[in-house]
């Protein structure tokens, strides 16, 4: 048999088999996995003990008190912005505009602090607590305007969501920078600064402590989106519409209105993120308040396969690897980058083990044995 | 056959798709100057023993022998490397370029249209393909295209071919012209491997036909030693009837009445032009017509799912009132009181959602139910569980997403929801193209009952030999024109065949 071909090194067999238990194996050996990889990689590149540098990582998120529910903090934002963009994602509307939809909301947020706070001469001053309701109001209007505007597009004239929702980050960015000039305090600085620090007016709340107000509308958007996506009519016409438009259209559902009242919701609590960020947390509104969460929202939303549940996971890994890597480049005199490294491999193996739940490589010296037993 | 030589010879050829054997240990040989017809059921593994011939995959175990010799099929390149060629049910064709630059796509060695083009005559004239080597895809008849699919096998070489259901598409005309052809090869010497579901063609064409069942070989035999009853109680591994009952119309009532129907595409192409007739309940009206005369726009307008241009569609209630369906989408059809059922041609693109499960594809049609914000799941779950067992139909359970399904079963759950509404009206379209033996029998029979219980049957068949069995009337489309409605007792396969591209039916499309 000189003239024999060579079998193929490997091929790919799809596997439909795979049971939740072996999926879940497979996830941790390339969670492990990647932590090994660190680990070599991290030793190579400086030197330092891989362990000590888990152990920083951990101790940068969870290292003491004030770092745990700062961590918690980060993660409800994050995964009240992942839970936004979800209902979009399940109908295969990528916004990716969420950056600007929290932008905006942060903005509208800060416009009703500033016009109603500090600056009205005295005597004339609105109570704080309708100050918060008018933000809460002007926040998720403006956040369901910012998912509106792609959305009608999308509707009326099959635009590209893409690359409209993108294009929207830009505007709420330029808007923010227009108004921080506007508003800037003092004169000349190019910040607004915090906003009403004396009178504290349109902040939000504080509930036990500073951080667990986020936290507690996290937990309640989470429930209410798993519920609002696996148990409601909407939900479901957001499936169908999603999976497939015609099949939505042949069972009457109409295909527009589900696109832009999705992206309304969307848009609004992207919108709530920023509120949350201005009124409760910053007090103040930058062009970076969101710091790329609108984006890094979209990877959290992918990995967690759109399930809200495994949502609260999924961010709960960046949010910690983020921290950690603050703590690592400070204490081991590591620039940033280097975390983002480590941050890259994980994330590399988490993605990537997907591969091997559905498929199965076959190998060749298995096979050429089974044909040697055969002949 | 002893003095035949074995083109191709699989042995212990094995292969599964995670728990699912879609081969195993399948023994074949193929050989020079034959037509082979390979006979299986639906998921009874043809096109994946076919597919590791051809390449695509690659086997778990055993060994296929190219003339004798033992060889590794790597690649479909590797395939065409070994003489072999396949032609898809699915033509894998570049719209927008030439039949010759089709033909020689992906091919090494220098571009030479010119001499590409006197090589592709030259085959053309050996077997009597007419082909018009400068014409475009896109402005091709499907039997064109797959003309040039096989003409493109055969300028590479090859003198092992494989059809995967060739016939699917084609008139009972062009089909003959396809058989003449395949005829040619065979007094050429080569090789050929056909895959069909209609017995009547393996009669007239095959030299051999082979059996399949469940991914394991049942046997082979002489064509002409065998009959249709006899090959299909191998395929389906006991004994069936292969007759479909007709009962007489019972009290039949005016219910859709259809007039001056016209319908452009997207593009201003007319699909539909000025079509009219009656539908009756207690009756199957046949729709006959070569794919893409106008029947997707036909049940799709009455759907409420298709922008019309002119005419009307009533729908007449038992005692003679009417209401007009046009201009209505589905949801309002169903708020009026219309039950109108459609078994569309896309089953997973339109039908149904196919990375849903069982109860959530059920509930597509009642999700709406109930005044509450929360969708109800127990009757869903309910109705899944009952077509399960009405239908038998094969699955893992009600939550096992329906593209895991076969075809058949796929369709069984698509039919069972859409009749499950007790419907007045009830549309399908090709209901049972791609389905086997039994799963196609028990849809005929689904169908009748319907018909029995006084519904308006509108059925878009593909299989003459089946429309002319199971239908009350035909009603033949040709380029988006009525060219004749038939009684479906007296027409034959002939009429209809004429009058579906309309020779001696008046003139013809633009």
């Amino acid at each position: 048999m000189s003239n024999k071909a060579k079998e193929p090194l490997f091929h790919i067999v799809k596997r439909d088999d795979t049971t939740k238990k072996k999926a879940y194996m497979v996830r941790a050996i390339a969670i492990l996995a990647a932590l090994i990889v660190c680990a070599i990689v991290t030793t190579l590149l400086t030197g330092a003990n891989p362990i000590k540098v888990y152990g920083t990582i951990f101790s940068g998120a969870f290292g003491s008190a004030r770092r745990t529910w700062v961590t918690l903090q980060s993660l409800a934002i994050l995964l009240i912005i992942s839970l936004a963009l979800t209902p979009a994602f399940k109908m295969q509307f990528w916004n990716i505009g969420g950056e600007g939809q929290v932008l905006i909301g942060g903005l509208a947020a800060a416009a009703c602090m500033i016009l109603c706070g500090d600056r009205l001469p005295a005597g004339k001053s609105v109570p704080s607590w309708v100050v918060v309701v008018l933000m809460i109001g002007a926040s998720l209007i403006a956040g369901a305007v910012w998912g509106l505007i792609p959305a009608m597009l999308k509707a009326k004239w099959n635009t590209n969501e893409t690359l409209s929702t993108l294009m929207m980050n830009y505007i709420a960015t330029q808007l923010v920078a227009y108004y921080t000039i506007l508003w800037e305090v003092p004169k000349g600085s190019g910040k607004i600064g915090i906003i009403n620090q004396s009178t504290e007016i349109g902040w939000l709340p504080e509930i036990g402590n500073k951080y667990l107000l986020s936290i507690i509308v996290a937990v309640v958007v989470t429930a209410g989106m798993y519920l609002y996506l696996n148990y409601s009519k909407h939900g479901y016409e957001i499936a169908v519409v999603g999976e497939s438009e015609r099949t939505a259209r042949y069972v009457g559902m109409k295909v527009k209105k589900v696109i832009v009242r999705t992206m309304a919701l969307s848009g609004a609590l992207c919108g709530l993120a920023g509120l949350l960020l201005v009124g409760g947390i910053n007090h103040t509104v930058t062009t970076t308040i969101s710091g790329g969460q609108g984006f890094t929202a979209v990877m959290v939303s992918w990995l967690a396969k759109f399930n809200p549940i495994t949502m609260v996971f999924t961010s709960l890994l960046i949010v910690f690897l983020e921290r950690g890597a603050g703590e690592i480049s400070t204490i081991f005199g590591l620039n940033q980058s280097f975390s983002d490294i480590l941050t890259g491999i994980i994330l590399f193996f988490i993605i990537g083990c997907e591969f091997f739940i559905n498929y199965k490589v076959s190998f060749r010296s298995k096979n050429v044995k089974e044909e040697k037993e055969n002949v | 056959m002893e003095t035949k030589t074995a083109a191709v010879s699989l042995r212990n050829i094995s292969k599964s798709f995670g728990a699912v054997k879609a081969n195993e240990n399948v023994n074949l040989d193929i050989y020079k100057g034959e037509i082979l017809a390979l006979l299986g059921e639906n998921g009874s593994g043809k096109t994946t023993l076919m597919n590791m011939l051809s390449g695509i995959y690659f086997p778990d175990e055993g060994q296929i022998m190219i003339n004798g010799k033992e060889v590794i099929i790597a690649s479909p390149k590797h395939a065409f490397d070994l003489g072999i060629g396949m032609v898809h049910q699915h033509f894998k064709l570049v719209d927008v370029l030439s039949a010759t630059e089709n033909i020689i796509l992906g091919l090494p060695g220098k571009l030479n249209i010119k001499e590409a083009t006197s090589k592709i005559k030259e085959i053309c004239d050996k077997y009597g393909f007419e082909v018009d080597p400068d014409q475009k895809i896109y402005n091709m008849s499907v039997s064109q295209k797959q003309t040039v699919e096989i003409v493109k096998v055969l300028y590479r070489g090859a003198d092992i071919l494989i059809l995967d259901e060739p016939t699917a598409v084609l008139t009972p005309q062009e089909t003959e012209k396809l058989f003449a052809v395949l005829r040619k090869m065979r007094e050429d010497g080569k090789a050929i491997v056909i895959i069909t579901h209609k017995m009547h063609e393996v009669e007239s064409l095959s030299d051999r036909v082979a059996v399949l069942r469940r991914g394991t070989y049942v046997g082979d035999m002489m064509t002409k030693d065998t009959n249709a009853q006899e090959m299909t109680n191998m395929m389906v591994g006991h004994a069936v009837t292969l007759n479909i009952d007709r009962p007489e119309p019972v009290d039949p009532k005016k219910r859709i009445a259809v007039r001056g129907l016209t319908v452009r595409s997207m593009d201003g192409i007319l699909k539909l032009d000025d079509v009219s007739f009656d539908a009756f309940s207690g009756e199957i009206l046949g729709i006959a017509g070569i794919s893409g005369c106008g029947q997707k726009e036909l049940l799709e307008a009455i759907a409420g799912l298709q922008k019309v241009e002119a005419g009307s569609i009533s729908y007449v209630y038992d005692d003679g009132k009417k209401d007009e369906l046009l201009g209505k989408d589905p949801l309002k059809i169903q708020e009026m009181g219309v039950t109108l059922s459609f078994v569309p041609e896309d089953r997973l693109g339109m039908g149904l959602v196919g990375n849903m499960d069982l109860a959530d594809n059920m509930m597509l049609r009642s999700f709406r139910n109930g005044s509450g914000f929360f969708t109800d799941r127990k009757a869903p779950a309910q109705l899944a569980k009952t077509v399960v067992e009405d239908l038998e139909v094969v699955t893992p359970g009600i939550s096992t997403p329906v593209r895991r399904l076969s075809g058949g079963n796929v369709q069984k759950v698509l039919v069972g929801r859409e009749i499950a509404s007790a419907p007045k009206v009830l549309l399908t379209a090709y209901a049972v193209r791609g389905l086997d033996i039994n799963s196609s029998y028990t849809i005929y029979d689904l169908i009748n009952k319907q018909k029995e219980a006084g519904v308006a049957v509108i059925f878009v068949g593909e299989d003459l030999d089946v429309l002319l069995q199971i239908s009350d009337r035909i009603l033949v489309l040709c380029g988006g024109k009525v060219s004749g409605i038939v009684d479906g007792r007296t027409a034959d396969k002939n009429q209809v065949g004429m009058l579906m591209t309309r020779v001696g039916g008046g003139e013809n499309e633009q």
